[in-house]
């Protein structure tokens, strides 16, 4: 039962073969059979998730109809839910209980979800591994000694183990799509300013985002159609029509025109993952669309640009966890000054410093101009690489990773290393555009999940969503079950 | 780079320990981040919002806010309704 896709839950609820107490219950014991492995989790929210689904049963019976009506979804415990914990995995936030619902989590509601819990990353999204989480590091559901990826790694793996039938993540600059990639599942990062940003907690406000990870290009339709939207609460959110994104799953693909940055295939890649990228465009093909050769010729500044402008921002949103209004306060102080440094030194993990020193340092007196502006100027030129490909095709076929999951603990010493494995997401995110990661094969001896980057016009995820799931009709590696 | 000060700026009390690992790790990513220098971009506008938004307006409609007890519940000390923090002179 805890396999089904929302789909397919949806047919069975509706259909009165299941119940959505049912459903929460065999979700809630898969949780137990496999969380001590996986470790997906932040923490759970069992009572009102079988109040939620007794709730969703009772309209079930009156005939309701709702998009995810008594479906069990998990959320990144860095979207805030009014009552229960919101942590960022992070000491500082470890008891904050936010006093109101993300835009996101009240648009859950009202289409009838049921909430399982909040799922495990790193600390304030800021990471590629998940090992930067305050609680503990998540495992693949692939190979239990691999990182899920990361940020958004606790979503992946737990859509991967069936421990949720689909959940929501953020990327920020590949935290959806590179644990999607590396669980085998699907990840789809919106359009900037798609979804509200209303009660996320904010890492780099101009690249934050907040989107699906599910079994399913399907399901990643149905739930966008839930969260999308201009909310006043967030005045970066877009006033841009919504369109009904599962009538995408409809279209045909045949004549549209698939793009190939040609400066993603230089040799980056282990050359297993690049076959089996290679593989799935050739899929595509044989499902009629056509491939024409783009260029996106500042690949290579994207990490140093991302980097500059992601901490900048970042050291400017969390300077206000100072011990005074959330959590944690530091009990070694005697004055105002020294709370402040002490709470913070103790606060904060290490990579989150990491991030703050070096945003601080950019945007610091004499250097503004050299780093932070030149930041956004490059920023810029990524953008007008895009907007030009764009007018060539439909849509980039790209990877989403240069390698596999890597091994827990293998990349923690090398800050810079673990920046570099972003490489092929971080573009999206500077160019605001929607991008989406869907398995495409798998590599190795352990048989390790690889993603297809599929990303769009600004505000065109449907054509996503339409090459995405004609993919996934065409081929099985999404249905492929993690040994777990 | 100046780690301390930098350290100050960021109200971060970083240990020794940290100061040097820090040191050594941010030479090697801003000599990375040097990488930009490479390109000339002297005529090119920065970005800062995608979606080219600046004013953006609403209608000034009354909505329940919160109380101002709900956040200040959330903090680590406070009394009637203030936060309490160490003293300042």
């Amino acid at each position: 039962m805890h396999r089904t896709t929302i789909t397919q839950a949806r047919e069975l609820l509706h259909s009165k073969k299941l119940s959505s107490v049912q459903l929460t219950e065999a979700v809630f014991a898969r949780i137990d059979a496999v969380e001590d492995k996986v470790k997906a989790y932040a923490h759970l929210m069992r009572e009102k998730a079988l109040e939620q689904a007794k709730d969703a049963d009772a309209k079930i019976a009156k005939g309701e109809e709702l998009p995810l009506l008594g479906v069990p979804i998990a959320l990144k415990d860095l979207i805030c839910t009014q009552g229960s914990r919101t942590t960022c995995a992070s000491k500082i936030l470890d008891q904050f209980v936010a006093p109101y619902n993300a835009m996101v989590v009240n648009q859950l509601n009202a289409a009838g979800a049921v909430i399982v819990g909040k799922t495990n990353m790193d600390e304030f999204a800021m990471g590629s591994s998940n090992e930067n989480s305050s609680q503990h590091p998540t495992m693949n559901p692939w190979a239990l000694d691999r990182v899920p990826g990361g940020s958004s790694g606790g979503s992946a793996a737990a859509v991967a183990a069936h421990e949720c039938i689909a959940a929501l993540g953020s990327d920020t600059g590949g935290s959806i799509r590179q644990p999607a990639a590396f669980c085998g599942v699907t990840g789809l990062k919106p359009t900037y300013g798609r979804v509200s940003r209303f009660g996320l907690v904010a890492f780099a406000s101009s690249l934050d985002q907040i989107g699906p990870i599910t079994k399913s290009v399907a399901d990643a339709a149905t739930l966008l159609n839930v969260i999308g939207g201009k909310d006043i609460q967030d005045s970066t959110s877009a006033n841009v029509p919504l369109p009904d994104f599962t009538q995408a799953l409809n279209q045909d693909v045949k004549g549209m025109k698939l793009g190939i940055p040609k400066e993603y295939f230089t040799g980056g890649m282990q050359p297993e993952v690049e076959k089996a990228v290679q593989e799935g465009i050739r899929t595509l093909e044989s499902l009629g669309m056509q491939t024409v050769e783009v260029s996106l010729p500042h690949l290579d500044y994207a990490v140093a640009a991302y980097y500059i402008i992601a901490c900048a921002e970042a050291s400017t949103n969390l300077s206000r966890y100072d011990g005074v209004k959330y959590g944690y306060r530091s009990s070694k102080s005697d004055n105002l000054v020294n709370m402040y440094e002490n709470t913070r030194e103790e606060g904060f993990g290490e990579e989150v410093k990491r991030r703050i020193i070096l945003g601080t340092f950019v945007l610091s007196s004499g250097y503004y101009d050299a780093y932070y502006l030149k930041g956004q100027q490059v920023r810029t030129l990524i953008k007008q690489d895009f907007e030009n490909a764009l007018e060539k095709c439909d849509v980039i076929a790209a990877p989403v990773t240069p390698y596999p999951a890597f091994k827990i603990g293998e990349k923690m010493d090398d800050p810079l290393q673990m920046y570099l494995a972003d490489i092929y997401t971080i573009s999206a995110n500077l160019a605001g555009i929607p991008a989406m990661s869907i398995p495409c094969g798998f590599v190795g001896g352990e048989n390790l999940p690889v993603g297809l980057q599929l990303m769009g016009k600004h505000f065109d995820e449907a054509s996503l969503i339409a090459v995405g799931h004609k993919f996934q009709q065409a081929t099985h590696f999404h249905t492929q079950q993690a040994p777990v | 780079m100046d780690i301390e000060h930098l350290a100050k700026l960021s109200r971060l009390k970083l240990t020794d320990a940290e100061k040097e690992k820090f040191s050594n790790q941010m030479g090697t990513i801003i000599e990375y981040i040097e990488k930009l220098s490479e390109l000339d971009t002297e005529n090119v506008e920065p970005t800062a919002n995608l979606l080219g938004l600046s004013n953006v307006f609403r209608e000034d409609v009354a909505t329940k806010p919160l109380t101002n007890q709900a956040p200040i519940n959330d903090s680590p000390a406070h009394s009637k309704g203030h936060y309490e923090v160490p003293k300042i002179i």
